[in-house]
């Protein structure tokens, strides 16, 4: 075979990227692109698992038979977005285990809306319609991400995505319409978790690190700012319907841009937040960590028995 | 004792039953010990809260006195809960938690197919739906049985220790009263002898490929069917109807 230099390699990667042809597992790629995969799928399986503690806060305490049926089959299919996700990272070679040692050490990251506690009920309602409608605005652009698994994988979760968004808007909707007791459980919970979800879309096009090779490989197809754009538009109108108020005295119509102003969003306390200074941060990792340890025995002994079945089989 | 006054607290222990491991189970959700297994333990707990809510709806609509399913689940205290005792132990570890739900989904799985060929058309269609489900929680558990039971040392120990503390609540499964004498006269259920050769050719057998011992105890505790329960109970509720107590009558 006619050796090909690496230049002429990473050339023609480039051009599949630009003539949209999906890169599957055993295509050659650059290593830079594998790794900035593996560290943005896996930090997108991280968030998925880490996800299902806030909510999970819930569960046990819904209000009724039926909020307690929904709140469980969703934080299940967060439990299964993990899955796929880290599958999607598998195929990159990166292995389970390891990555899931990464989380618990404060290497890898995972998104820190996350480490904002969940006080009320009412923050199940937020959650699905602001979190998860901001993980929506994310990920939409993911089904057309180069890569191959991680674009399938993401058409699945999206769509489950929308569900939860719903389900999270008419929690709000029952509670904005409900008793003022209510009411003001959904406005002091939007007060919360308003700043938290712009934050989702991560430092603003200036400050990011990642944004532009990413664009290049179409790993990312729009920028921060613009998500965090679509989002407030979106948004905006929805708590316009049931009649709560956005926590920003800046939040204004443009009518010349044709969307939304907004006030400066505290960089700060995000930056905090992600190194690991929130309320939750500790609590988040430790969850996932005892998990793990309190599991050990348990696979383990899965791993035992499996391998006494073989060893049967074969005398 | 009426026939409705039997159908109606027999329909509620049922319901109360699959109410209370449900609650326990979904603790889990976030916590077990592989990914794929929380979502298993969230599968059970999904389809168990789905067959309390037909089974409390039911048993409303047969009291006839305007509460709903939700006001039987959240607006009762500990003494009027009629669940078995062994669905309201704690977690404790993974094995505790799988010795608990093969022991109660065993006995739910002969139970429903009994209740499927009732002369009560909704008891029976409650049962075949739910016993589609409940096979499904018996192989799961006892699976993890087997492996837990013969896998390492440790796991051996953990399981059997769990076995041997769970098995008190054990023969609580077939506790009959008024209650059952009143709808087995009716016709609408069997008596709970009639399943226990079943039930205890299962455990057996199972204990047994798992490598494990049955306890040989003699004593067994029962009361769960009274509303006489343990003190895990009381926590359980407070927790569950937080938000019904702390606002009454609101709609969520």
């Amino acid at each position: 075979m006619k050796e090909i230099n690496i230049e002429e390699l990473e050339k023609r990667f480039q051009e599949k990227i630009d003539a949209d042809i999906r890169i599957e597992p055993k295509d050659w790629m650059p290593d830079a692109y594998r790794k900035t995969l593996i560290r943005q799928i896996s930090q997108h399986a991280h968030s998925e698992i880490v996800g299902m503690l806030p909510e999970g806060n819930w569960i046990t305490r819904a209000p009724n038979l039926r909020r307690k049926a929904v709140l469980l089959a969703k934080v299940q299919d967060e439990a299964g977005h993990g899955l796929y996700l880290y599958s999607a990272a598998e195929t990159l070679g990166a292995d389970r285990e390891e990555t899931i040692d990464d989380l618990h050490s404060g290497k890898a990251k995972y998104s820190s809306i996350f480490n904002y506690p969940t006080l009320t009920w009412a923050d199940m309602g937020t959650i699905g319609w602001l979190v998860d409608g901001a993980a929506i605005m994310n990920q939409v652009p993911l089904c057309r991400c180069s890569y191959g698994p991680y674009a399938r994988a993401m058409v699945r979760v999206c769509k489950e995505e929308s569900f939860h968004q719903r389900q999270g808007f008419e929690i709000v909707t029952k509670l904005a319409q409900g008793t003022p007791e209510q009411k003001a459980m959904a406005q002091d919970s939007l007060n919360r978790f308003w700043w938290p979800a712009l934050m989702m879309f991560g430092p603003s096009d200036a400050d990011s690190q990642h944004s532009e090779q990413s664009m290049k490989w179409k790993i990312k197809r729009n920028s921060n700012d613009e998500l965090r754009q679509m989002f407030v538009d979106v948004t905006v109108p929805q708590a316009e319907l049931v009649g709560l108020t956005i926590p920003d005295p800046d939040l204004k119509w443009n009518e010349e841009k044709g969307s939304y102003d907004f006030g400066e969003i505290n960089w700060d306390e995000f930056w905090q937040v992600v190194s690991g200074n929130g309320i939750c941060n500790k609590e988040r990792v430790e969850a996932r960590r005892k998990a793990k340890e309190n599991g050990s025995w348990v696979r383990e002994a899965a791993n035992a028995y499996a391998a006494k079945k073989a060893q049967r089989k074969a005398s | 004792m009426t026939k409705e006054e039997a159908l109606f607290k027999y329909t509620l222990r049922l319901g109360d039953d699959a109410l209370i491991v449900s609650q326990r189970l979904s603790e889990w959700c976030g916590h077990g010990p592989i990914l794929e297994e929380d979502i298993a333990l969230t599968n059970i707990a999904l389809d168990l809260v789905g067959q309390a809510t037909v089974l409390l709806e039911y048993a409303a609509k047969v009291e006839g006195k305007d509460r709903s399913a939700d006001d039987l689940a959240y607006l009762r205290y500990e003494r009027d809960y009629t669940n078995l005792l062994l669905c309201e132990q704690p977690n404790g570890d993974f094995g505790a938690t799988i010795v608990r739900q093969f022991l109660f989904s065993a006995y739910q799985q002969f139970m429903y197919a009994a209740l499927t060929k009732s002369s009560d058309e909704q008891l029976a269609a409650i049962a075949e739906k739910s016993l589609k489900e409940v096979k499904y929680h018996v192989k799961h558990s006892a699976e993890w049985v087997i492996r837990l039971g013969d896998g390492t040392e440790e796991s051996h120990q953990r399981v059997q220790a769990s076995l041997n503390d769970l098995w008190r609540f054990s023969q609580e499964i077939f506790f009959e009263d008024e209650v059952n004498q009143t709808l087995i006269e009716a016709g609408i259920i069997t008596s709970l002898e009639d399943l226990r050769a079943d039930w205890e050719g299962l455990v057996k057998r199972v204990v047994e490929e798992a490598t494990l011992t049955l306890p040989e105890t003699k004593w067994q505790l029962d009361g769960g069917r009274k509303g006489l329960h343990s003190e895990h109970l009381g926590y359980l509720l407070a927790e569950m109807q937080y938000m019904q107590r702390a606002y009454p009558g609101m709609e969520w």
